[in-house]
């Protein structure tokens, strides 16, 4: 689904930074791979460069087989298929919940309004705020913007959903109810790639945990591996410091 | 307990009216200096003189076509007709509105000659002044909405043309002053246009059409960098957000972006139409009568300075005035929840 060959990001504003050197890897359909690593390491540069929010400098990056990289790629068309969920929810303040989760399904999936409402009140149910259907943004609180967010995204019926630290922003007590929603995502079998803090998330959820640091891959493998017996020094390293 | 608190509220009140009494005390006081500065000068007030340029009966003339005898005054009042004989047959001018006849059956009468008069109400040289500022300020500030929507989007762009194109318009356009930009477009471009126009058989442009141009391209430069704020007031997030979800770069701009900084834009661009309804002032240069070359007509008539530019300013201030107020409505309107 996801294929990740040698990409080099830098940035040069406000001074230049290596995001990301080198990094390869592949995401198969279905599975859910955490990045996690410190902060500063690219692991969200990483995911931005997955739906090219961020340009990568060089390299290749297909998903569903169309390198995204390439000038010819319409972007847009990508992007649609790609969900994507922000730190900090990014709901569109002027419009109501129900207006949020419309708008993109009928301006670029060109659905009609009674099909894109219908489609809108199935994930309202299904992220659990259904009752907040016409509420602005700024009256809920962040646990259910969040669920907006990726009730939002999913209307768009993507192929994979990004998610970039979908709940550092929260209060603890709201962490619960967005983490639920992408445990039920996961196991419906979305294709996920999730850049957390969220440990308890990644033990239970991932198909397989990649950690970043510095700008690349340092460590791959399965949650039992990574938390029982993690091989780089490095690894053990942060392991250490967040658990 | 119950009493304390009514007490605590009574001060609070008490504490607000004696405020709001200070504040009309302070109005009242600099209306008082005013009025006692005038009563000073030396100068005899005409006030009564004033109304007739908003308002007047202006006497209209019923006039004979051709040369003749008048060959019958028939009927009488509202129903009255003249009928002129000339040498090439009669004709007859139904006398419908008039107030008075000026002529008897047998009189001779030459082309042009009043029949008869009637007095009609029009606005006088203030109001039409008046109308004729709305009007220019408003097609202006349509305008300059569209020019300055163009531009601050022109402002932020990647592309280099469009990008120091904006920038030069708004630091030339901003930075001269707008009496030159007026005689430019009237002598310089009018003149270049309008001899295009003739040359290829069409009608010449009204100078007003040329004054609307020049306010519009200044308000417009204002309006660019008001825009330009507003949109980059807008957190990235929300093109972000917009654009992981396949919009393109315009769909995000018209659905997300620019709906978010209307709210923001519209403080300061009311205060820019308000400075643009004052600016239009500067038409009079280029002989378009708005209110203040029609106050200025007025105090040659008159000869009652004092009087016709107070009035004017009074003018001015109502549609400022009423501008602030709708803005203020829109911004309601518009506010989230």
């Amino acid at each position: 689904m996801i294929e990740v060959t040698d990409v080099h990001k830098t940035f040069f504003v406000p001074h230049k930074v290596k995001a990301l050197v080198g990094v390869s890897t592949r995401i198969a359909a279905g599975e859910v791979v955490v990045v996690i690593g410190p902060s500063g390491s690219g692991k969200s540069t990483f995911l931005r460069c997955l739906n090219h929010l961020e340009a990568a400098d060089s390299g290749h990056i297909l998903i569903d087989g169309i390198d995204i990289l390439d000038r010819k790629t319409n972007i847009n068309k990508v992007r649609a298929e790609v969900g994507m969920v922000f730190q900090s929810f990014n709901l569109f303040p002027h419009k109501t919940v129900l207006e949020n989760i419309t708008l993109a399904q009928k301006v670029v999936r060109k659905r009609s309004t009674a099909a894109a409402l219908e489609k809108a009140d199935y994930l309202l149910k299904k992220v659990g705020i259904h009752d907040k259907a016409n509420a602005y943004p700024d009256n809920l609180s962040g646990g259910q913007q969040q669920r907006v967010a990726i009730a939002r995204a999913l209307a768009m019926d993507p192929k994979v959903m990004l998610f970039d630290e979908p709940t550092s922003a929260l209060d603890p007590e709201m962490i619960g109810e967005v983490l639920d929603v992408m445990k039920t995502l996961a196991q419906e079998g979305m294709t996920m790639v999730v850049v957390t803090h969220e440990m308890g998330f990644a033990r239970e959820v991932a198909d397989r945990v990649i950690f970043m640091d510095e700008g690349a891959i340092v460590e791959v493998g399965t949650p039992e591996h990574f938390f029982k017996n993690p091989t780089h020094d490095r690894t053990k390293l942060f392991l250490s410091q967040i658990l | 307990m119950d009493f304390l608190a009514k007490l605590e509220e009574l001060r609070y009140r008490s504490a607000y009216f004696l405020w709001v009494g200070v504040f009309f005390i302070g109005v009242i006081a600099i209306i008082g200096t005013l009025y006692y500065a005038t009563a000073k000068i030396d100068y005899v007030w005409h006030w009564y003189d004033v109304p007739k340029y908003f308002i007047n009966q202006a006497r209209i003339d019923i006039t004979a076509d051709i040369e003749g005898v008048v060959e019958s005054v028939t009927g009488k009042g509202r129903d009255a007709v003249v009928i002129v004989k000339g040498d090439d047959g009669s004709e007859s001018y139904p006398m419908n509105k008039a107030e008075e006849i000026w002529v008897n059956k047998g009189d001779l009468v030459s082309p042009g000659k009043t029949l008869g008069i009637y007095h009609k109400w029009q606005p006088g040289i203030l109001l039409q002044g008046m109308w004729l500022t709305l009007k220019v300020s408003m097609y202006a500030i349509v305008f300059g909405i569209l020019i300055g929507m163009l531009g601050g989007i022109a402002r932020i762009s990647k592309n280099p043309a469009l990008k120091w194109s904006a920038i030069t318009y708004v630091e030339i356009v901003r930075g001269s002053p707008l009496l030159v930009q007026i005689f430019i477009w009237y002598f310089v471009l009018a003149t270049l246009v309008n001899q295009l126009l003739m040359r290829y058989g069409f009608s010449e442009i009204d100078a007003l059409y040329y004054g609307v141009a020049a306010l519009a391209t200044f308000t417009g430069a204002y309006v660019t960098e008001i825009v330009r704020a507003g949109i980059q007031s807008i957190h990235r997030g929300q093109t972000e957000a917009a654009r992981s979800l396949g919009m393109t770069g315009p769909q995000a701009m018209l659905y997300i972006i620019l709906p978010q900084a209307m709210r923001r834009i519209l403080p300061p661009l009311a205060g820019q139409f308000i400075s643009l309804i004052k600016d239009s002032s500067l038409l009079g240069m280029i002989a378009i009568r708005e209110l203040t070359k029609a106050t200025r007509e007025a105090i040659t008539i008159s000869l009652s300075p004092y009087e016709f530019w107070f009035t004017c300013a009074i003018l001015y201030l109502v549609l400022t005035f009423t501008l602030s107020m709708v803005v203020q409505y829109m911004e309601r309107k518009m506010a989230i929840q």
